[in-house]
């Protein structure tokens, strides 16, 4: 398969035929064997890994289903407090209250823009770099340098150049075309911003994506459809779109992950999710209700919605888009 | 599928000669038929895009150079305005980069040593080892890319910071992303294309099976090392939230949260604040933008694609 691999293989001349094998392997499953699987040495090799998984995942999510019935507060360490079970009313007090719909209209404002912009940009530039060319490195390490530089540096970049006085307000000032207020303090315009950031940030990973996307499409199909007359642009609907299916789909869901994660962004670009929440996030209120004021509950309320909605969005993209698996 | 070196050319796939593709009984090829205006819009788009791209990396630099941070275009240019170091002088003075550096690299670190060594036991034993309950596994490690980190936080906050009493140590910063994933599926993924008979003679020497991994399996995918050791990097490098979250003490804080820090409650403190926030902020980028530079040709689309893919 990979070119890598087997140029740095030694290959031994005459590999043994398997059944001589002295270690037993080949024999009748034993019982143990049968329950344990033919190799239980793996079980072990992979052990560390599910420890950690069961620490860092499982349990804080029967953890966070836990907090989310009950009325769950921060306690001095080894103090017996009562927690009782409150049933749904973290829920209903979250699903009421106006601050946490504002921020899940939000991710929906951040999707909307942000989706349809990352799955468009990615697949022509990727078609764009997917041909031997002068510079094409230069291009492709363009494009990839956001995704790899942390965002609390690039928001540094982005508050300076959408500042009141930034160089985009120079640039589009005398044309009239700065909003009042400016971008990251006006309410119609800071999601949007955020929405563009993580765009412009995120897009060259997903550029990559369908650059390997882009090598599962059949050549024949191209030539085919072009010695029956497809022009460029039919040939890009009509044989790379529905060639990259599988990874429009990845791109959808893990854009759609993305947006469910939002914190960094609103916390800095618009100075804690402003002005008024308009650029608030689930993420940041969950922060906002578990850590600082104190209502655990409240915020494992919020993120278990936030996980419905997101598996709710991944079965529609799957029914949409349609994943190949 | 073939292996697209990124960002260098492709050479994996052997392109046929166009009189090659005409002895095969085909008409002038439509991949060969380029017209050179398309070309040459192809390079103008990419070309802008790129400049889209750079920009602010340019003014990362620029502005952290210059007396006074200069939001004109002409202020792009390095050389514009007066050059000066002391807006690095000053976020140093304000935020200590010197320790934030050394604990972001003591994040990364430890994180990309605890996915090589027990990562590439899991990948092995997912590729190669038949156990029970390997598909299990295998699934759990998908899922986990795919349910949102950030939902977890506030229990896995609570269970580090208040019951393992992890708070403001570096163990308590890196726990929850000490094995990647991601790693564990470019193992798995690396491991499966190795031929099983190098395996079984190994075993029939008298090999234990950790010696296989170690002194046969790893050597011979030494290019999933690099782009492990990549993959992992970037994520503890550029992580804000959770280490933001257990540390309050500064001198325990990775760059990039004593960044933000200074950024929003600090940045008074000094004569220049978005030339000190700039200057930072290249201190930030560099590590990880000069490790992709170094590497980038072994990087691989692929790569990306299979870890995300299984």
């Amino acid at each position: 398969m990979s070119a890598r691999t087997s140029q740095a293989t030694p290959r031994p001349a005459a590999a043994p035929p398997r059944h001589a094998a002295g270690d037993g392997g080949e024999r009748p499953a034993s019982g143990l064997r049968r329950v344990l699987g033919r190799q239980p040495l793996g079980g072990l090799f992979a052990a560390p890994y599910l420890l950690f998984v069961l620490a860092v995942f499982a349990v804080p999510l029967v953890f966070a289903v836990y907090m989310a019935f009950h009325d769950y507060f921060f306690a001095a360490p080894g103090a017996d407090v009562d927690r009782p079970f409150v049933g749904l009313d973290n829920f209903a007090a979250v699903l009421t209250d106006p601050a946490v719909q504002r921020s899940f209209l939000n991710v929906a404002i951040f999707l909307v823009i942000n989706v349809p912009l990352t799955v468009v940009l990615a697949l022509v530039l990727a078609v764009a770099l997917d041909a031997p060319m002068r510079g094409l490195s230069f291009f492709r390490a363009a494009y990839y340098v956001p995704y790899i530089t942390s965002s609390v540096a690039v928001v540094g970049v982005w508050l300076f150049l959408f500042g009141g006085d930034g160089l985009v307000n120079r640039v589009l000032g005398p044309l009239g075309l700065v909003p009042d207020p400016s971008w990251l303090v006006n309410s119609s315009w800071a999601m949007p911003m955020i929405a563009v950031f993580v765009t412009w940030k995120q897009l060259g990973f997903y550029i990559l994506l369908y650059l390997a996307a882009l090598q599962a499409v059949p050549k024949e199909l191209h030539e085919s459809a072009s010695v029956d007359g497809a022009g460029r642009l039919r040939r890009f609907w009509s044989v790379t779109v529905p060639g990259v299916r599988p990874a429009t789909f990845l791109v959808v869901l893990l854009s759609t992950v993305v947006g469910a994660n939002l914190f960094t962004e609103p916390y800095l670009l618009t100075g804690g999710g402003g002005p008024d929440g308009a650029s608030s996030t689930p993420v940041l209120l969950l922060y906002q209700r578990g850590i600082e004021q104190n209502e655990p509950g409240e915020a494992a309320a919020i993120g278990l919605v936030l996980v419905v909605l997101v598996l709710a969005v991944s079965l529609i993209n799957r029914r949409v888009v349609g994943g190949d698996r | 599928m073939s292996t697209v070196p990124f960002p260098g050319e492709r050479p994996a796939t052997p392109v046929p000669t166009a009189a090659a593709r005409e002895a095969a009984g085909r008409t002038r090829p439509p991949r060969g038929r380029v017209r050179p205006s398309a070309a040459v819009v192809r390079v103008v788009v990419l070309a802008l895009g790129a400049l889209l791209f750079l920009v602010p990396f340019l003014s990362m630099v620029s502005g952290s150079l210059q007396v006074a941070a200069d939001p004109s275009p002409a202020g792009l240019l390095p050389g514009a305005g007066e050059t000066t170091l002391d807006n690095y002088r000053a976020i140093d003075e304000a935020i200590s980069l010197g320790s934030g550096l050394l604990n972001s690299g003591i994040f990364a670190g430890g994180v990309i040593l605890a996915t090589i060594v027990f990562g590439s036991l899991a990948g092995y034993a997912l590729a190669q080892l038949e156990f029970r309950g390997r598909g299990a596994v295998f699934a759990l490690a998908l899922l986990v890319q795919v349910v949102p980190f950030q939902l977890l936080l506030v229990p896995l906050y609570i269970l580090v910071a208040r019951d393992y009493g992890l708070a403001d140590t570096h163990l308590g910063v890196m726990l929850p992303f000490l094995i990647n994933s991601t790693a564990v599926i470019i193992f798995r993924q690396y491991f499966l294309q190795l031929p099983q008979d190098v395996f079984e003679a190994a075993r029939m020497d008298g090999a234990s099976e950790l010696r296989v991994l170690r002194s046969v399996a790893l050597p011979m995918v030494r290019p999933a090392l690099l782009t492990v050791v990549l993959v992992t990097f970037i994520g503890p490098w550029n992580e804000f939230l959770w280490p933001f979250l257990v540390t309050k003490e500064a001198d325990q804080q990775p760059l990039a949260v004593s960044l933000a820090n200074f950024i929003t409650t600090l940045s008074g403190q000094v004569a220049n604040p978005t030339g000190a926030v700039l200057a930072g902020a290249c201190v930030l980028a560099a590590p990880a933008v000069a490790l992709f530079l170094v590497f980038q040709r072994r990087f691989t689309s692929t790569d990306i694609g299979s870890s995300v893919k299984g």
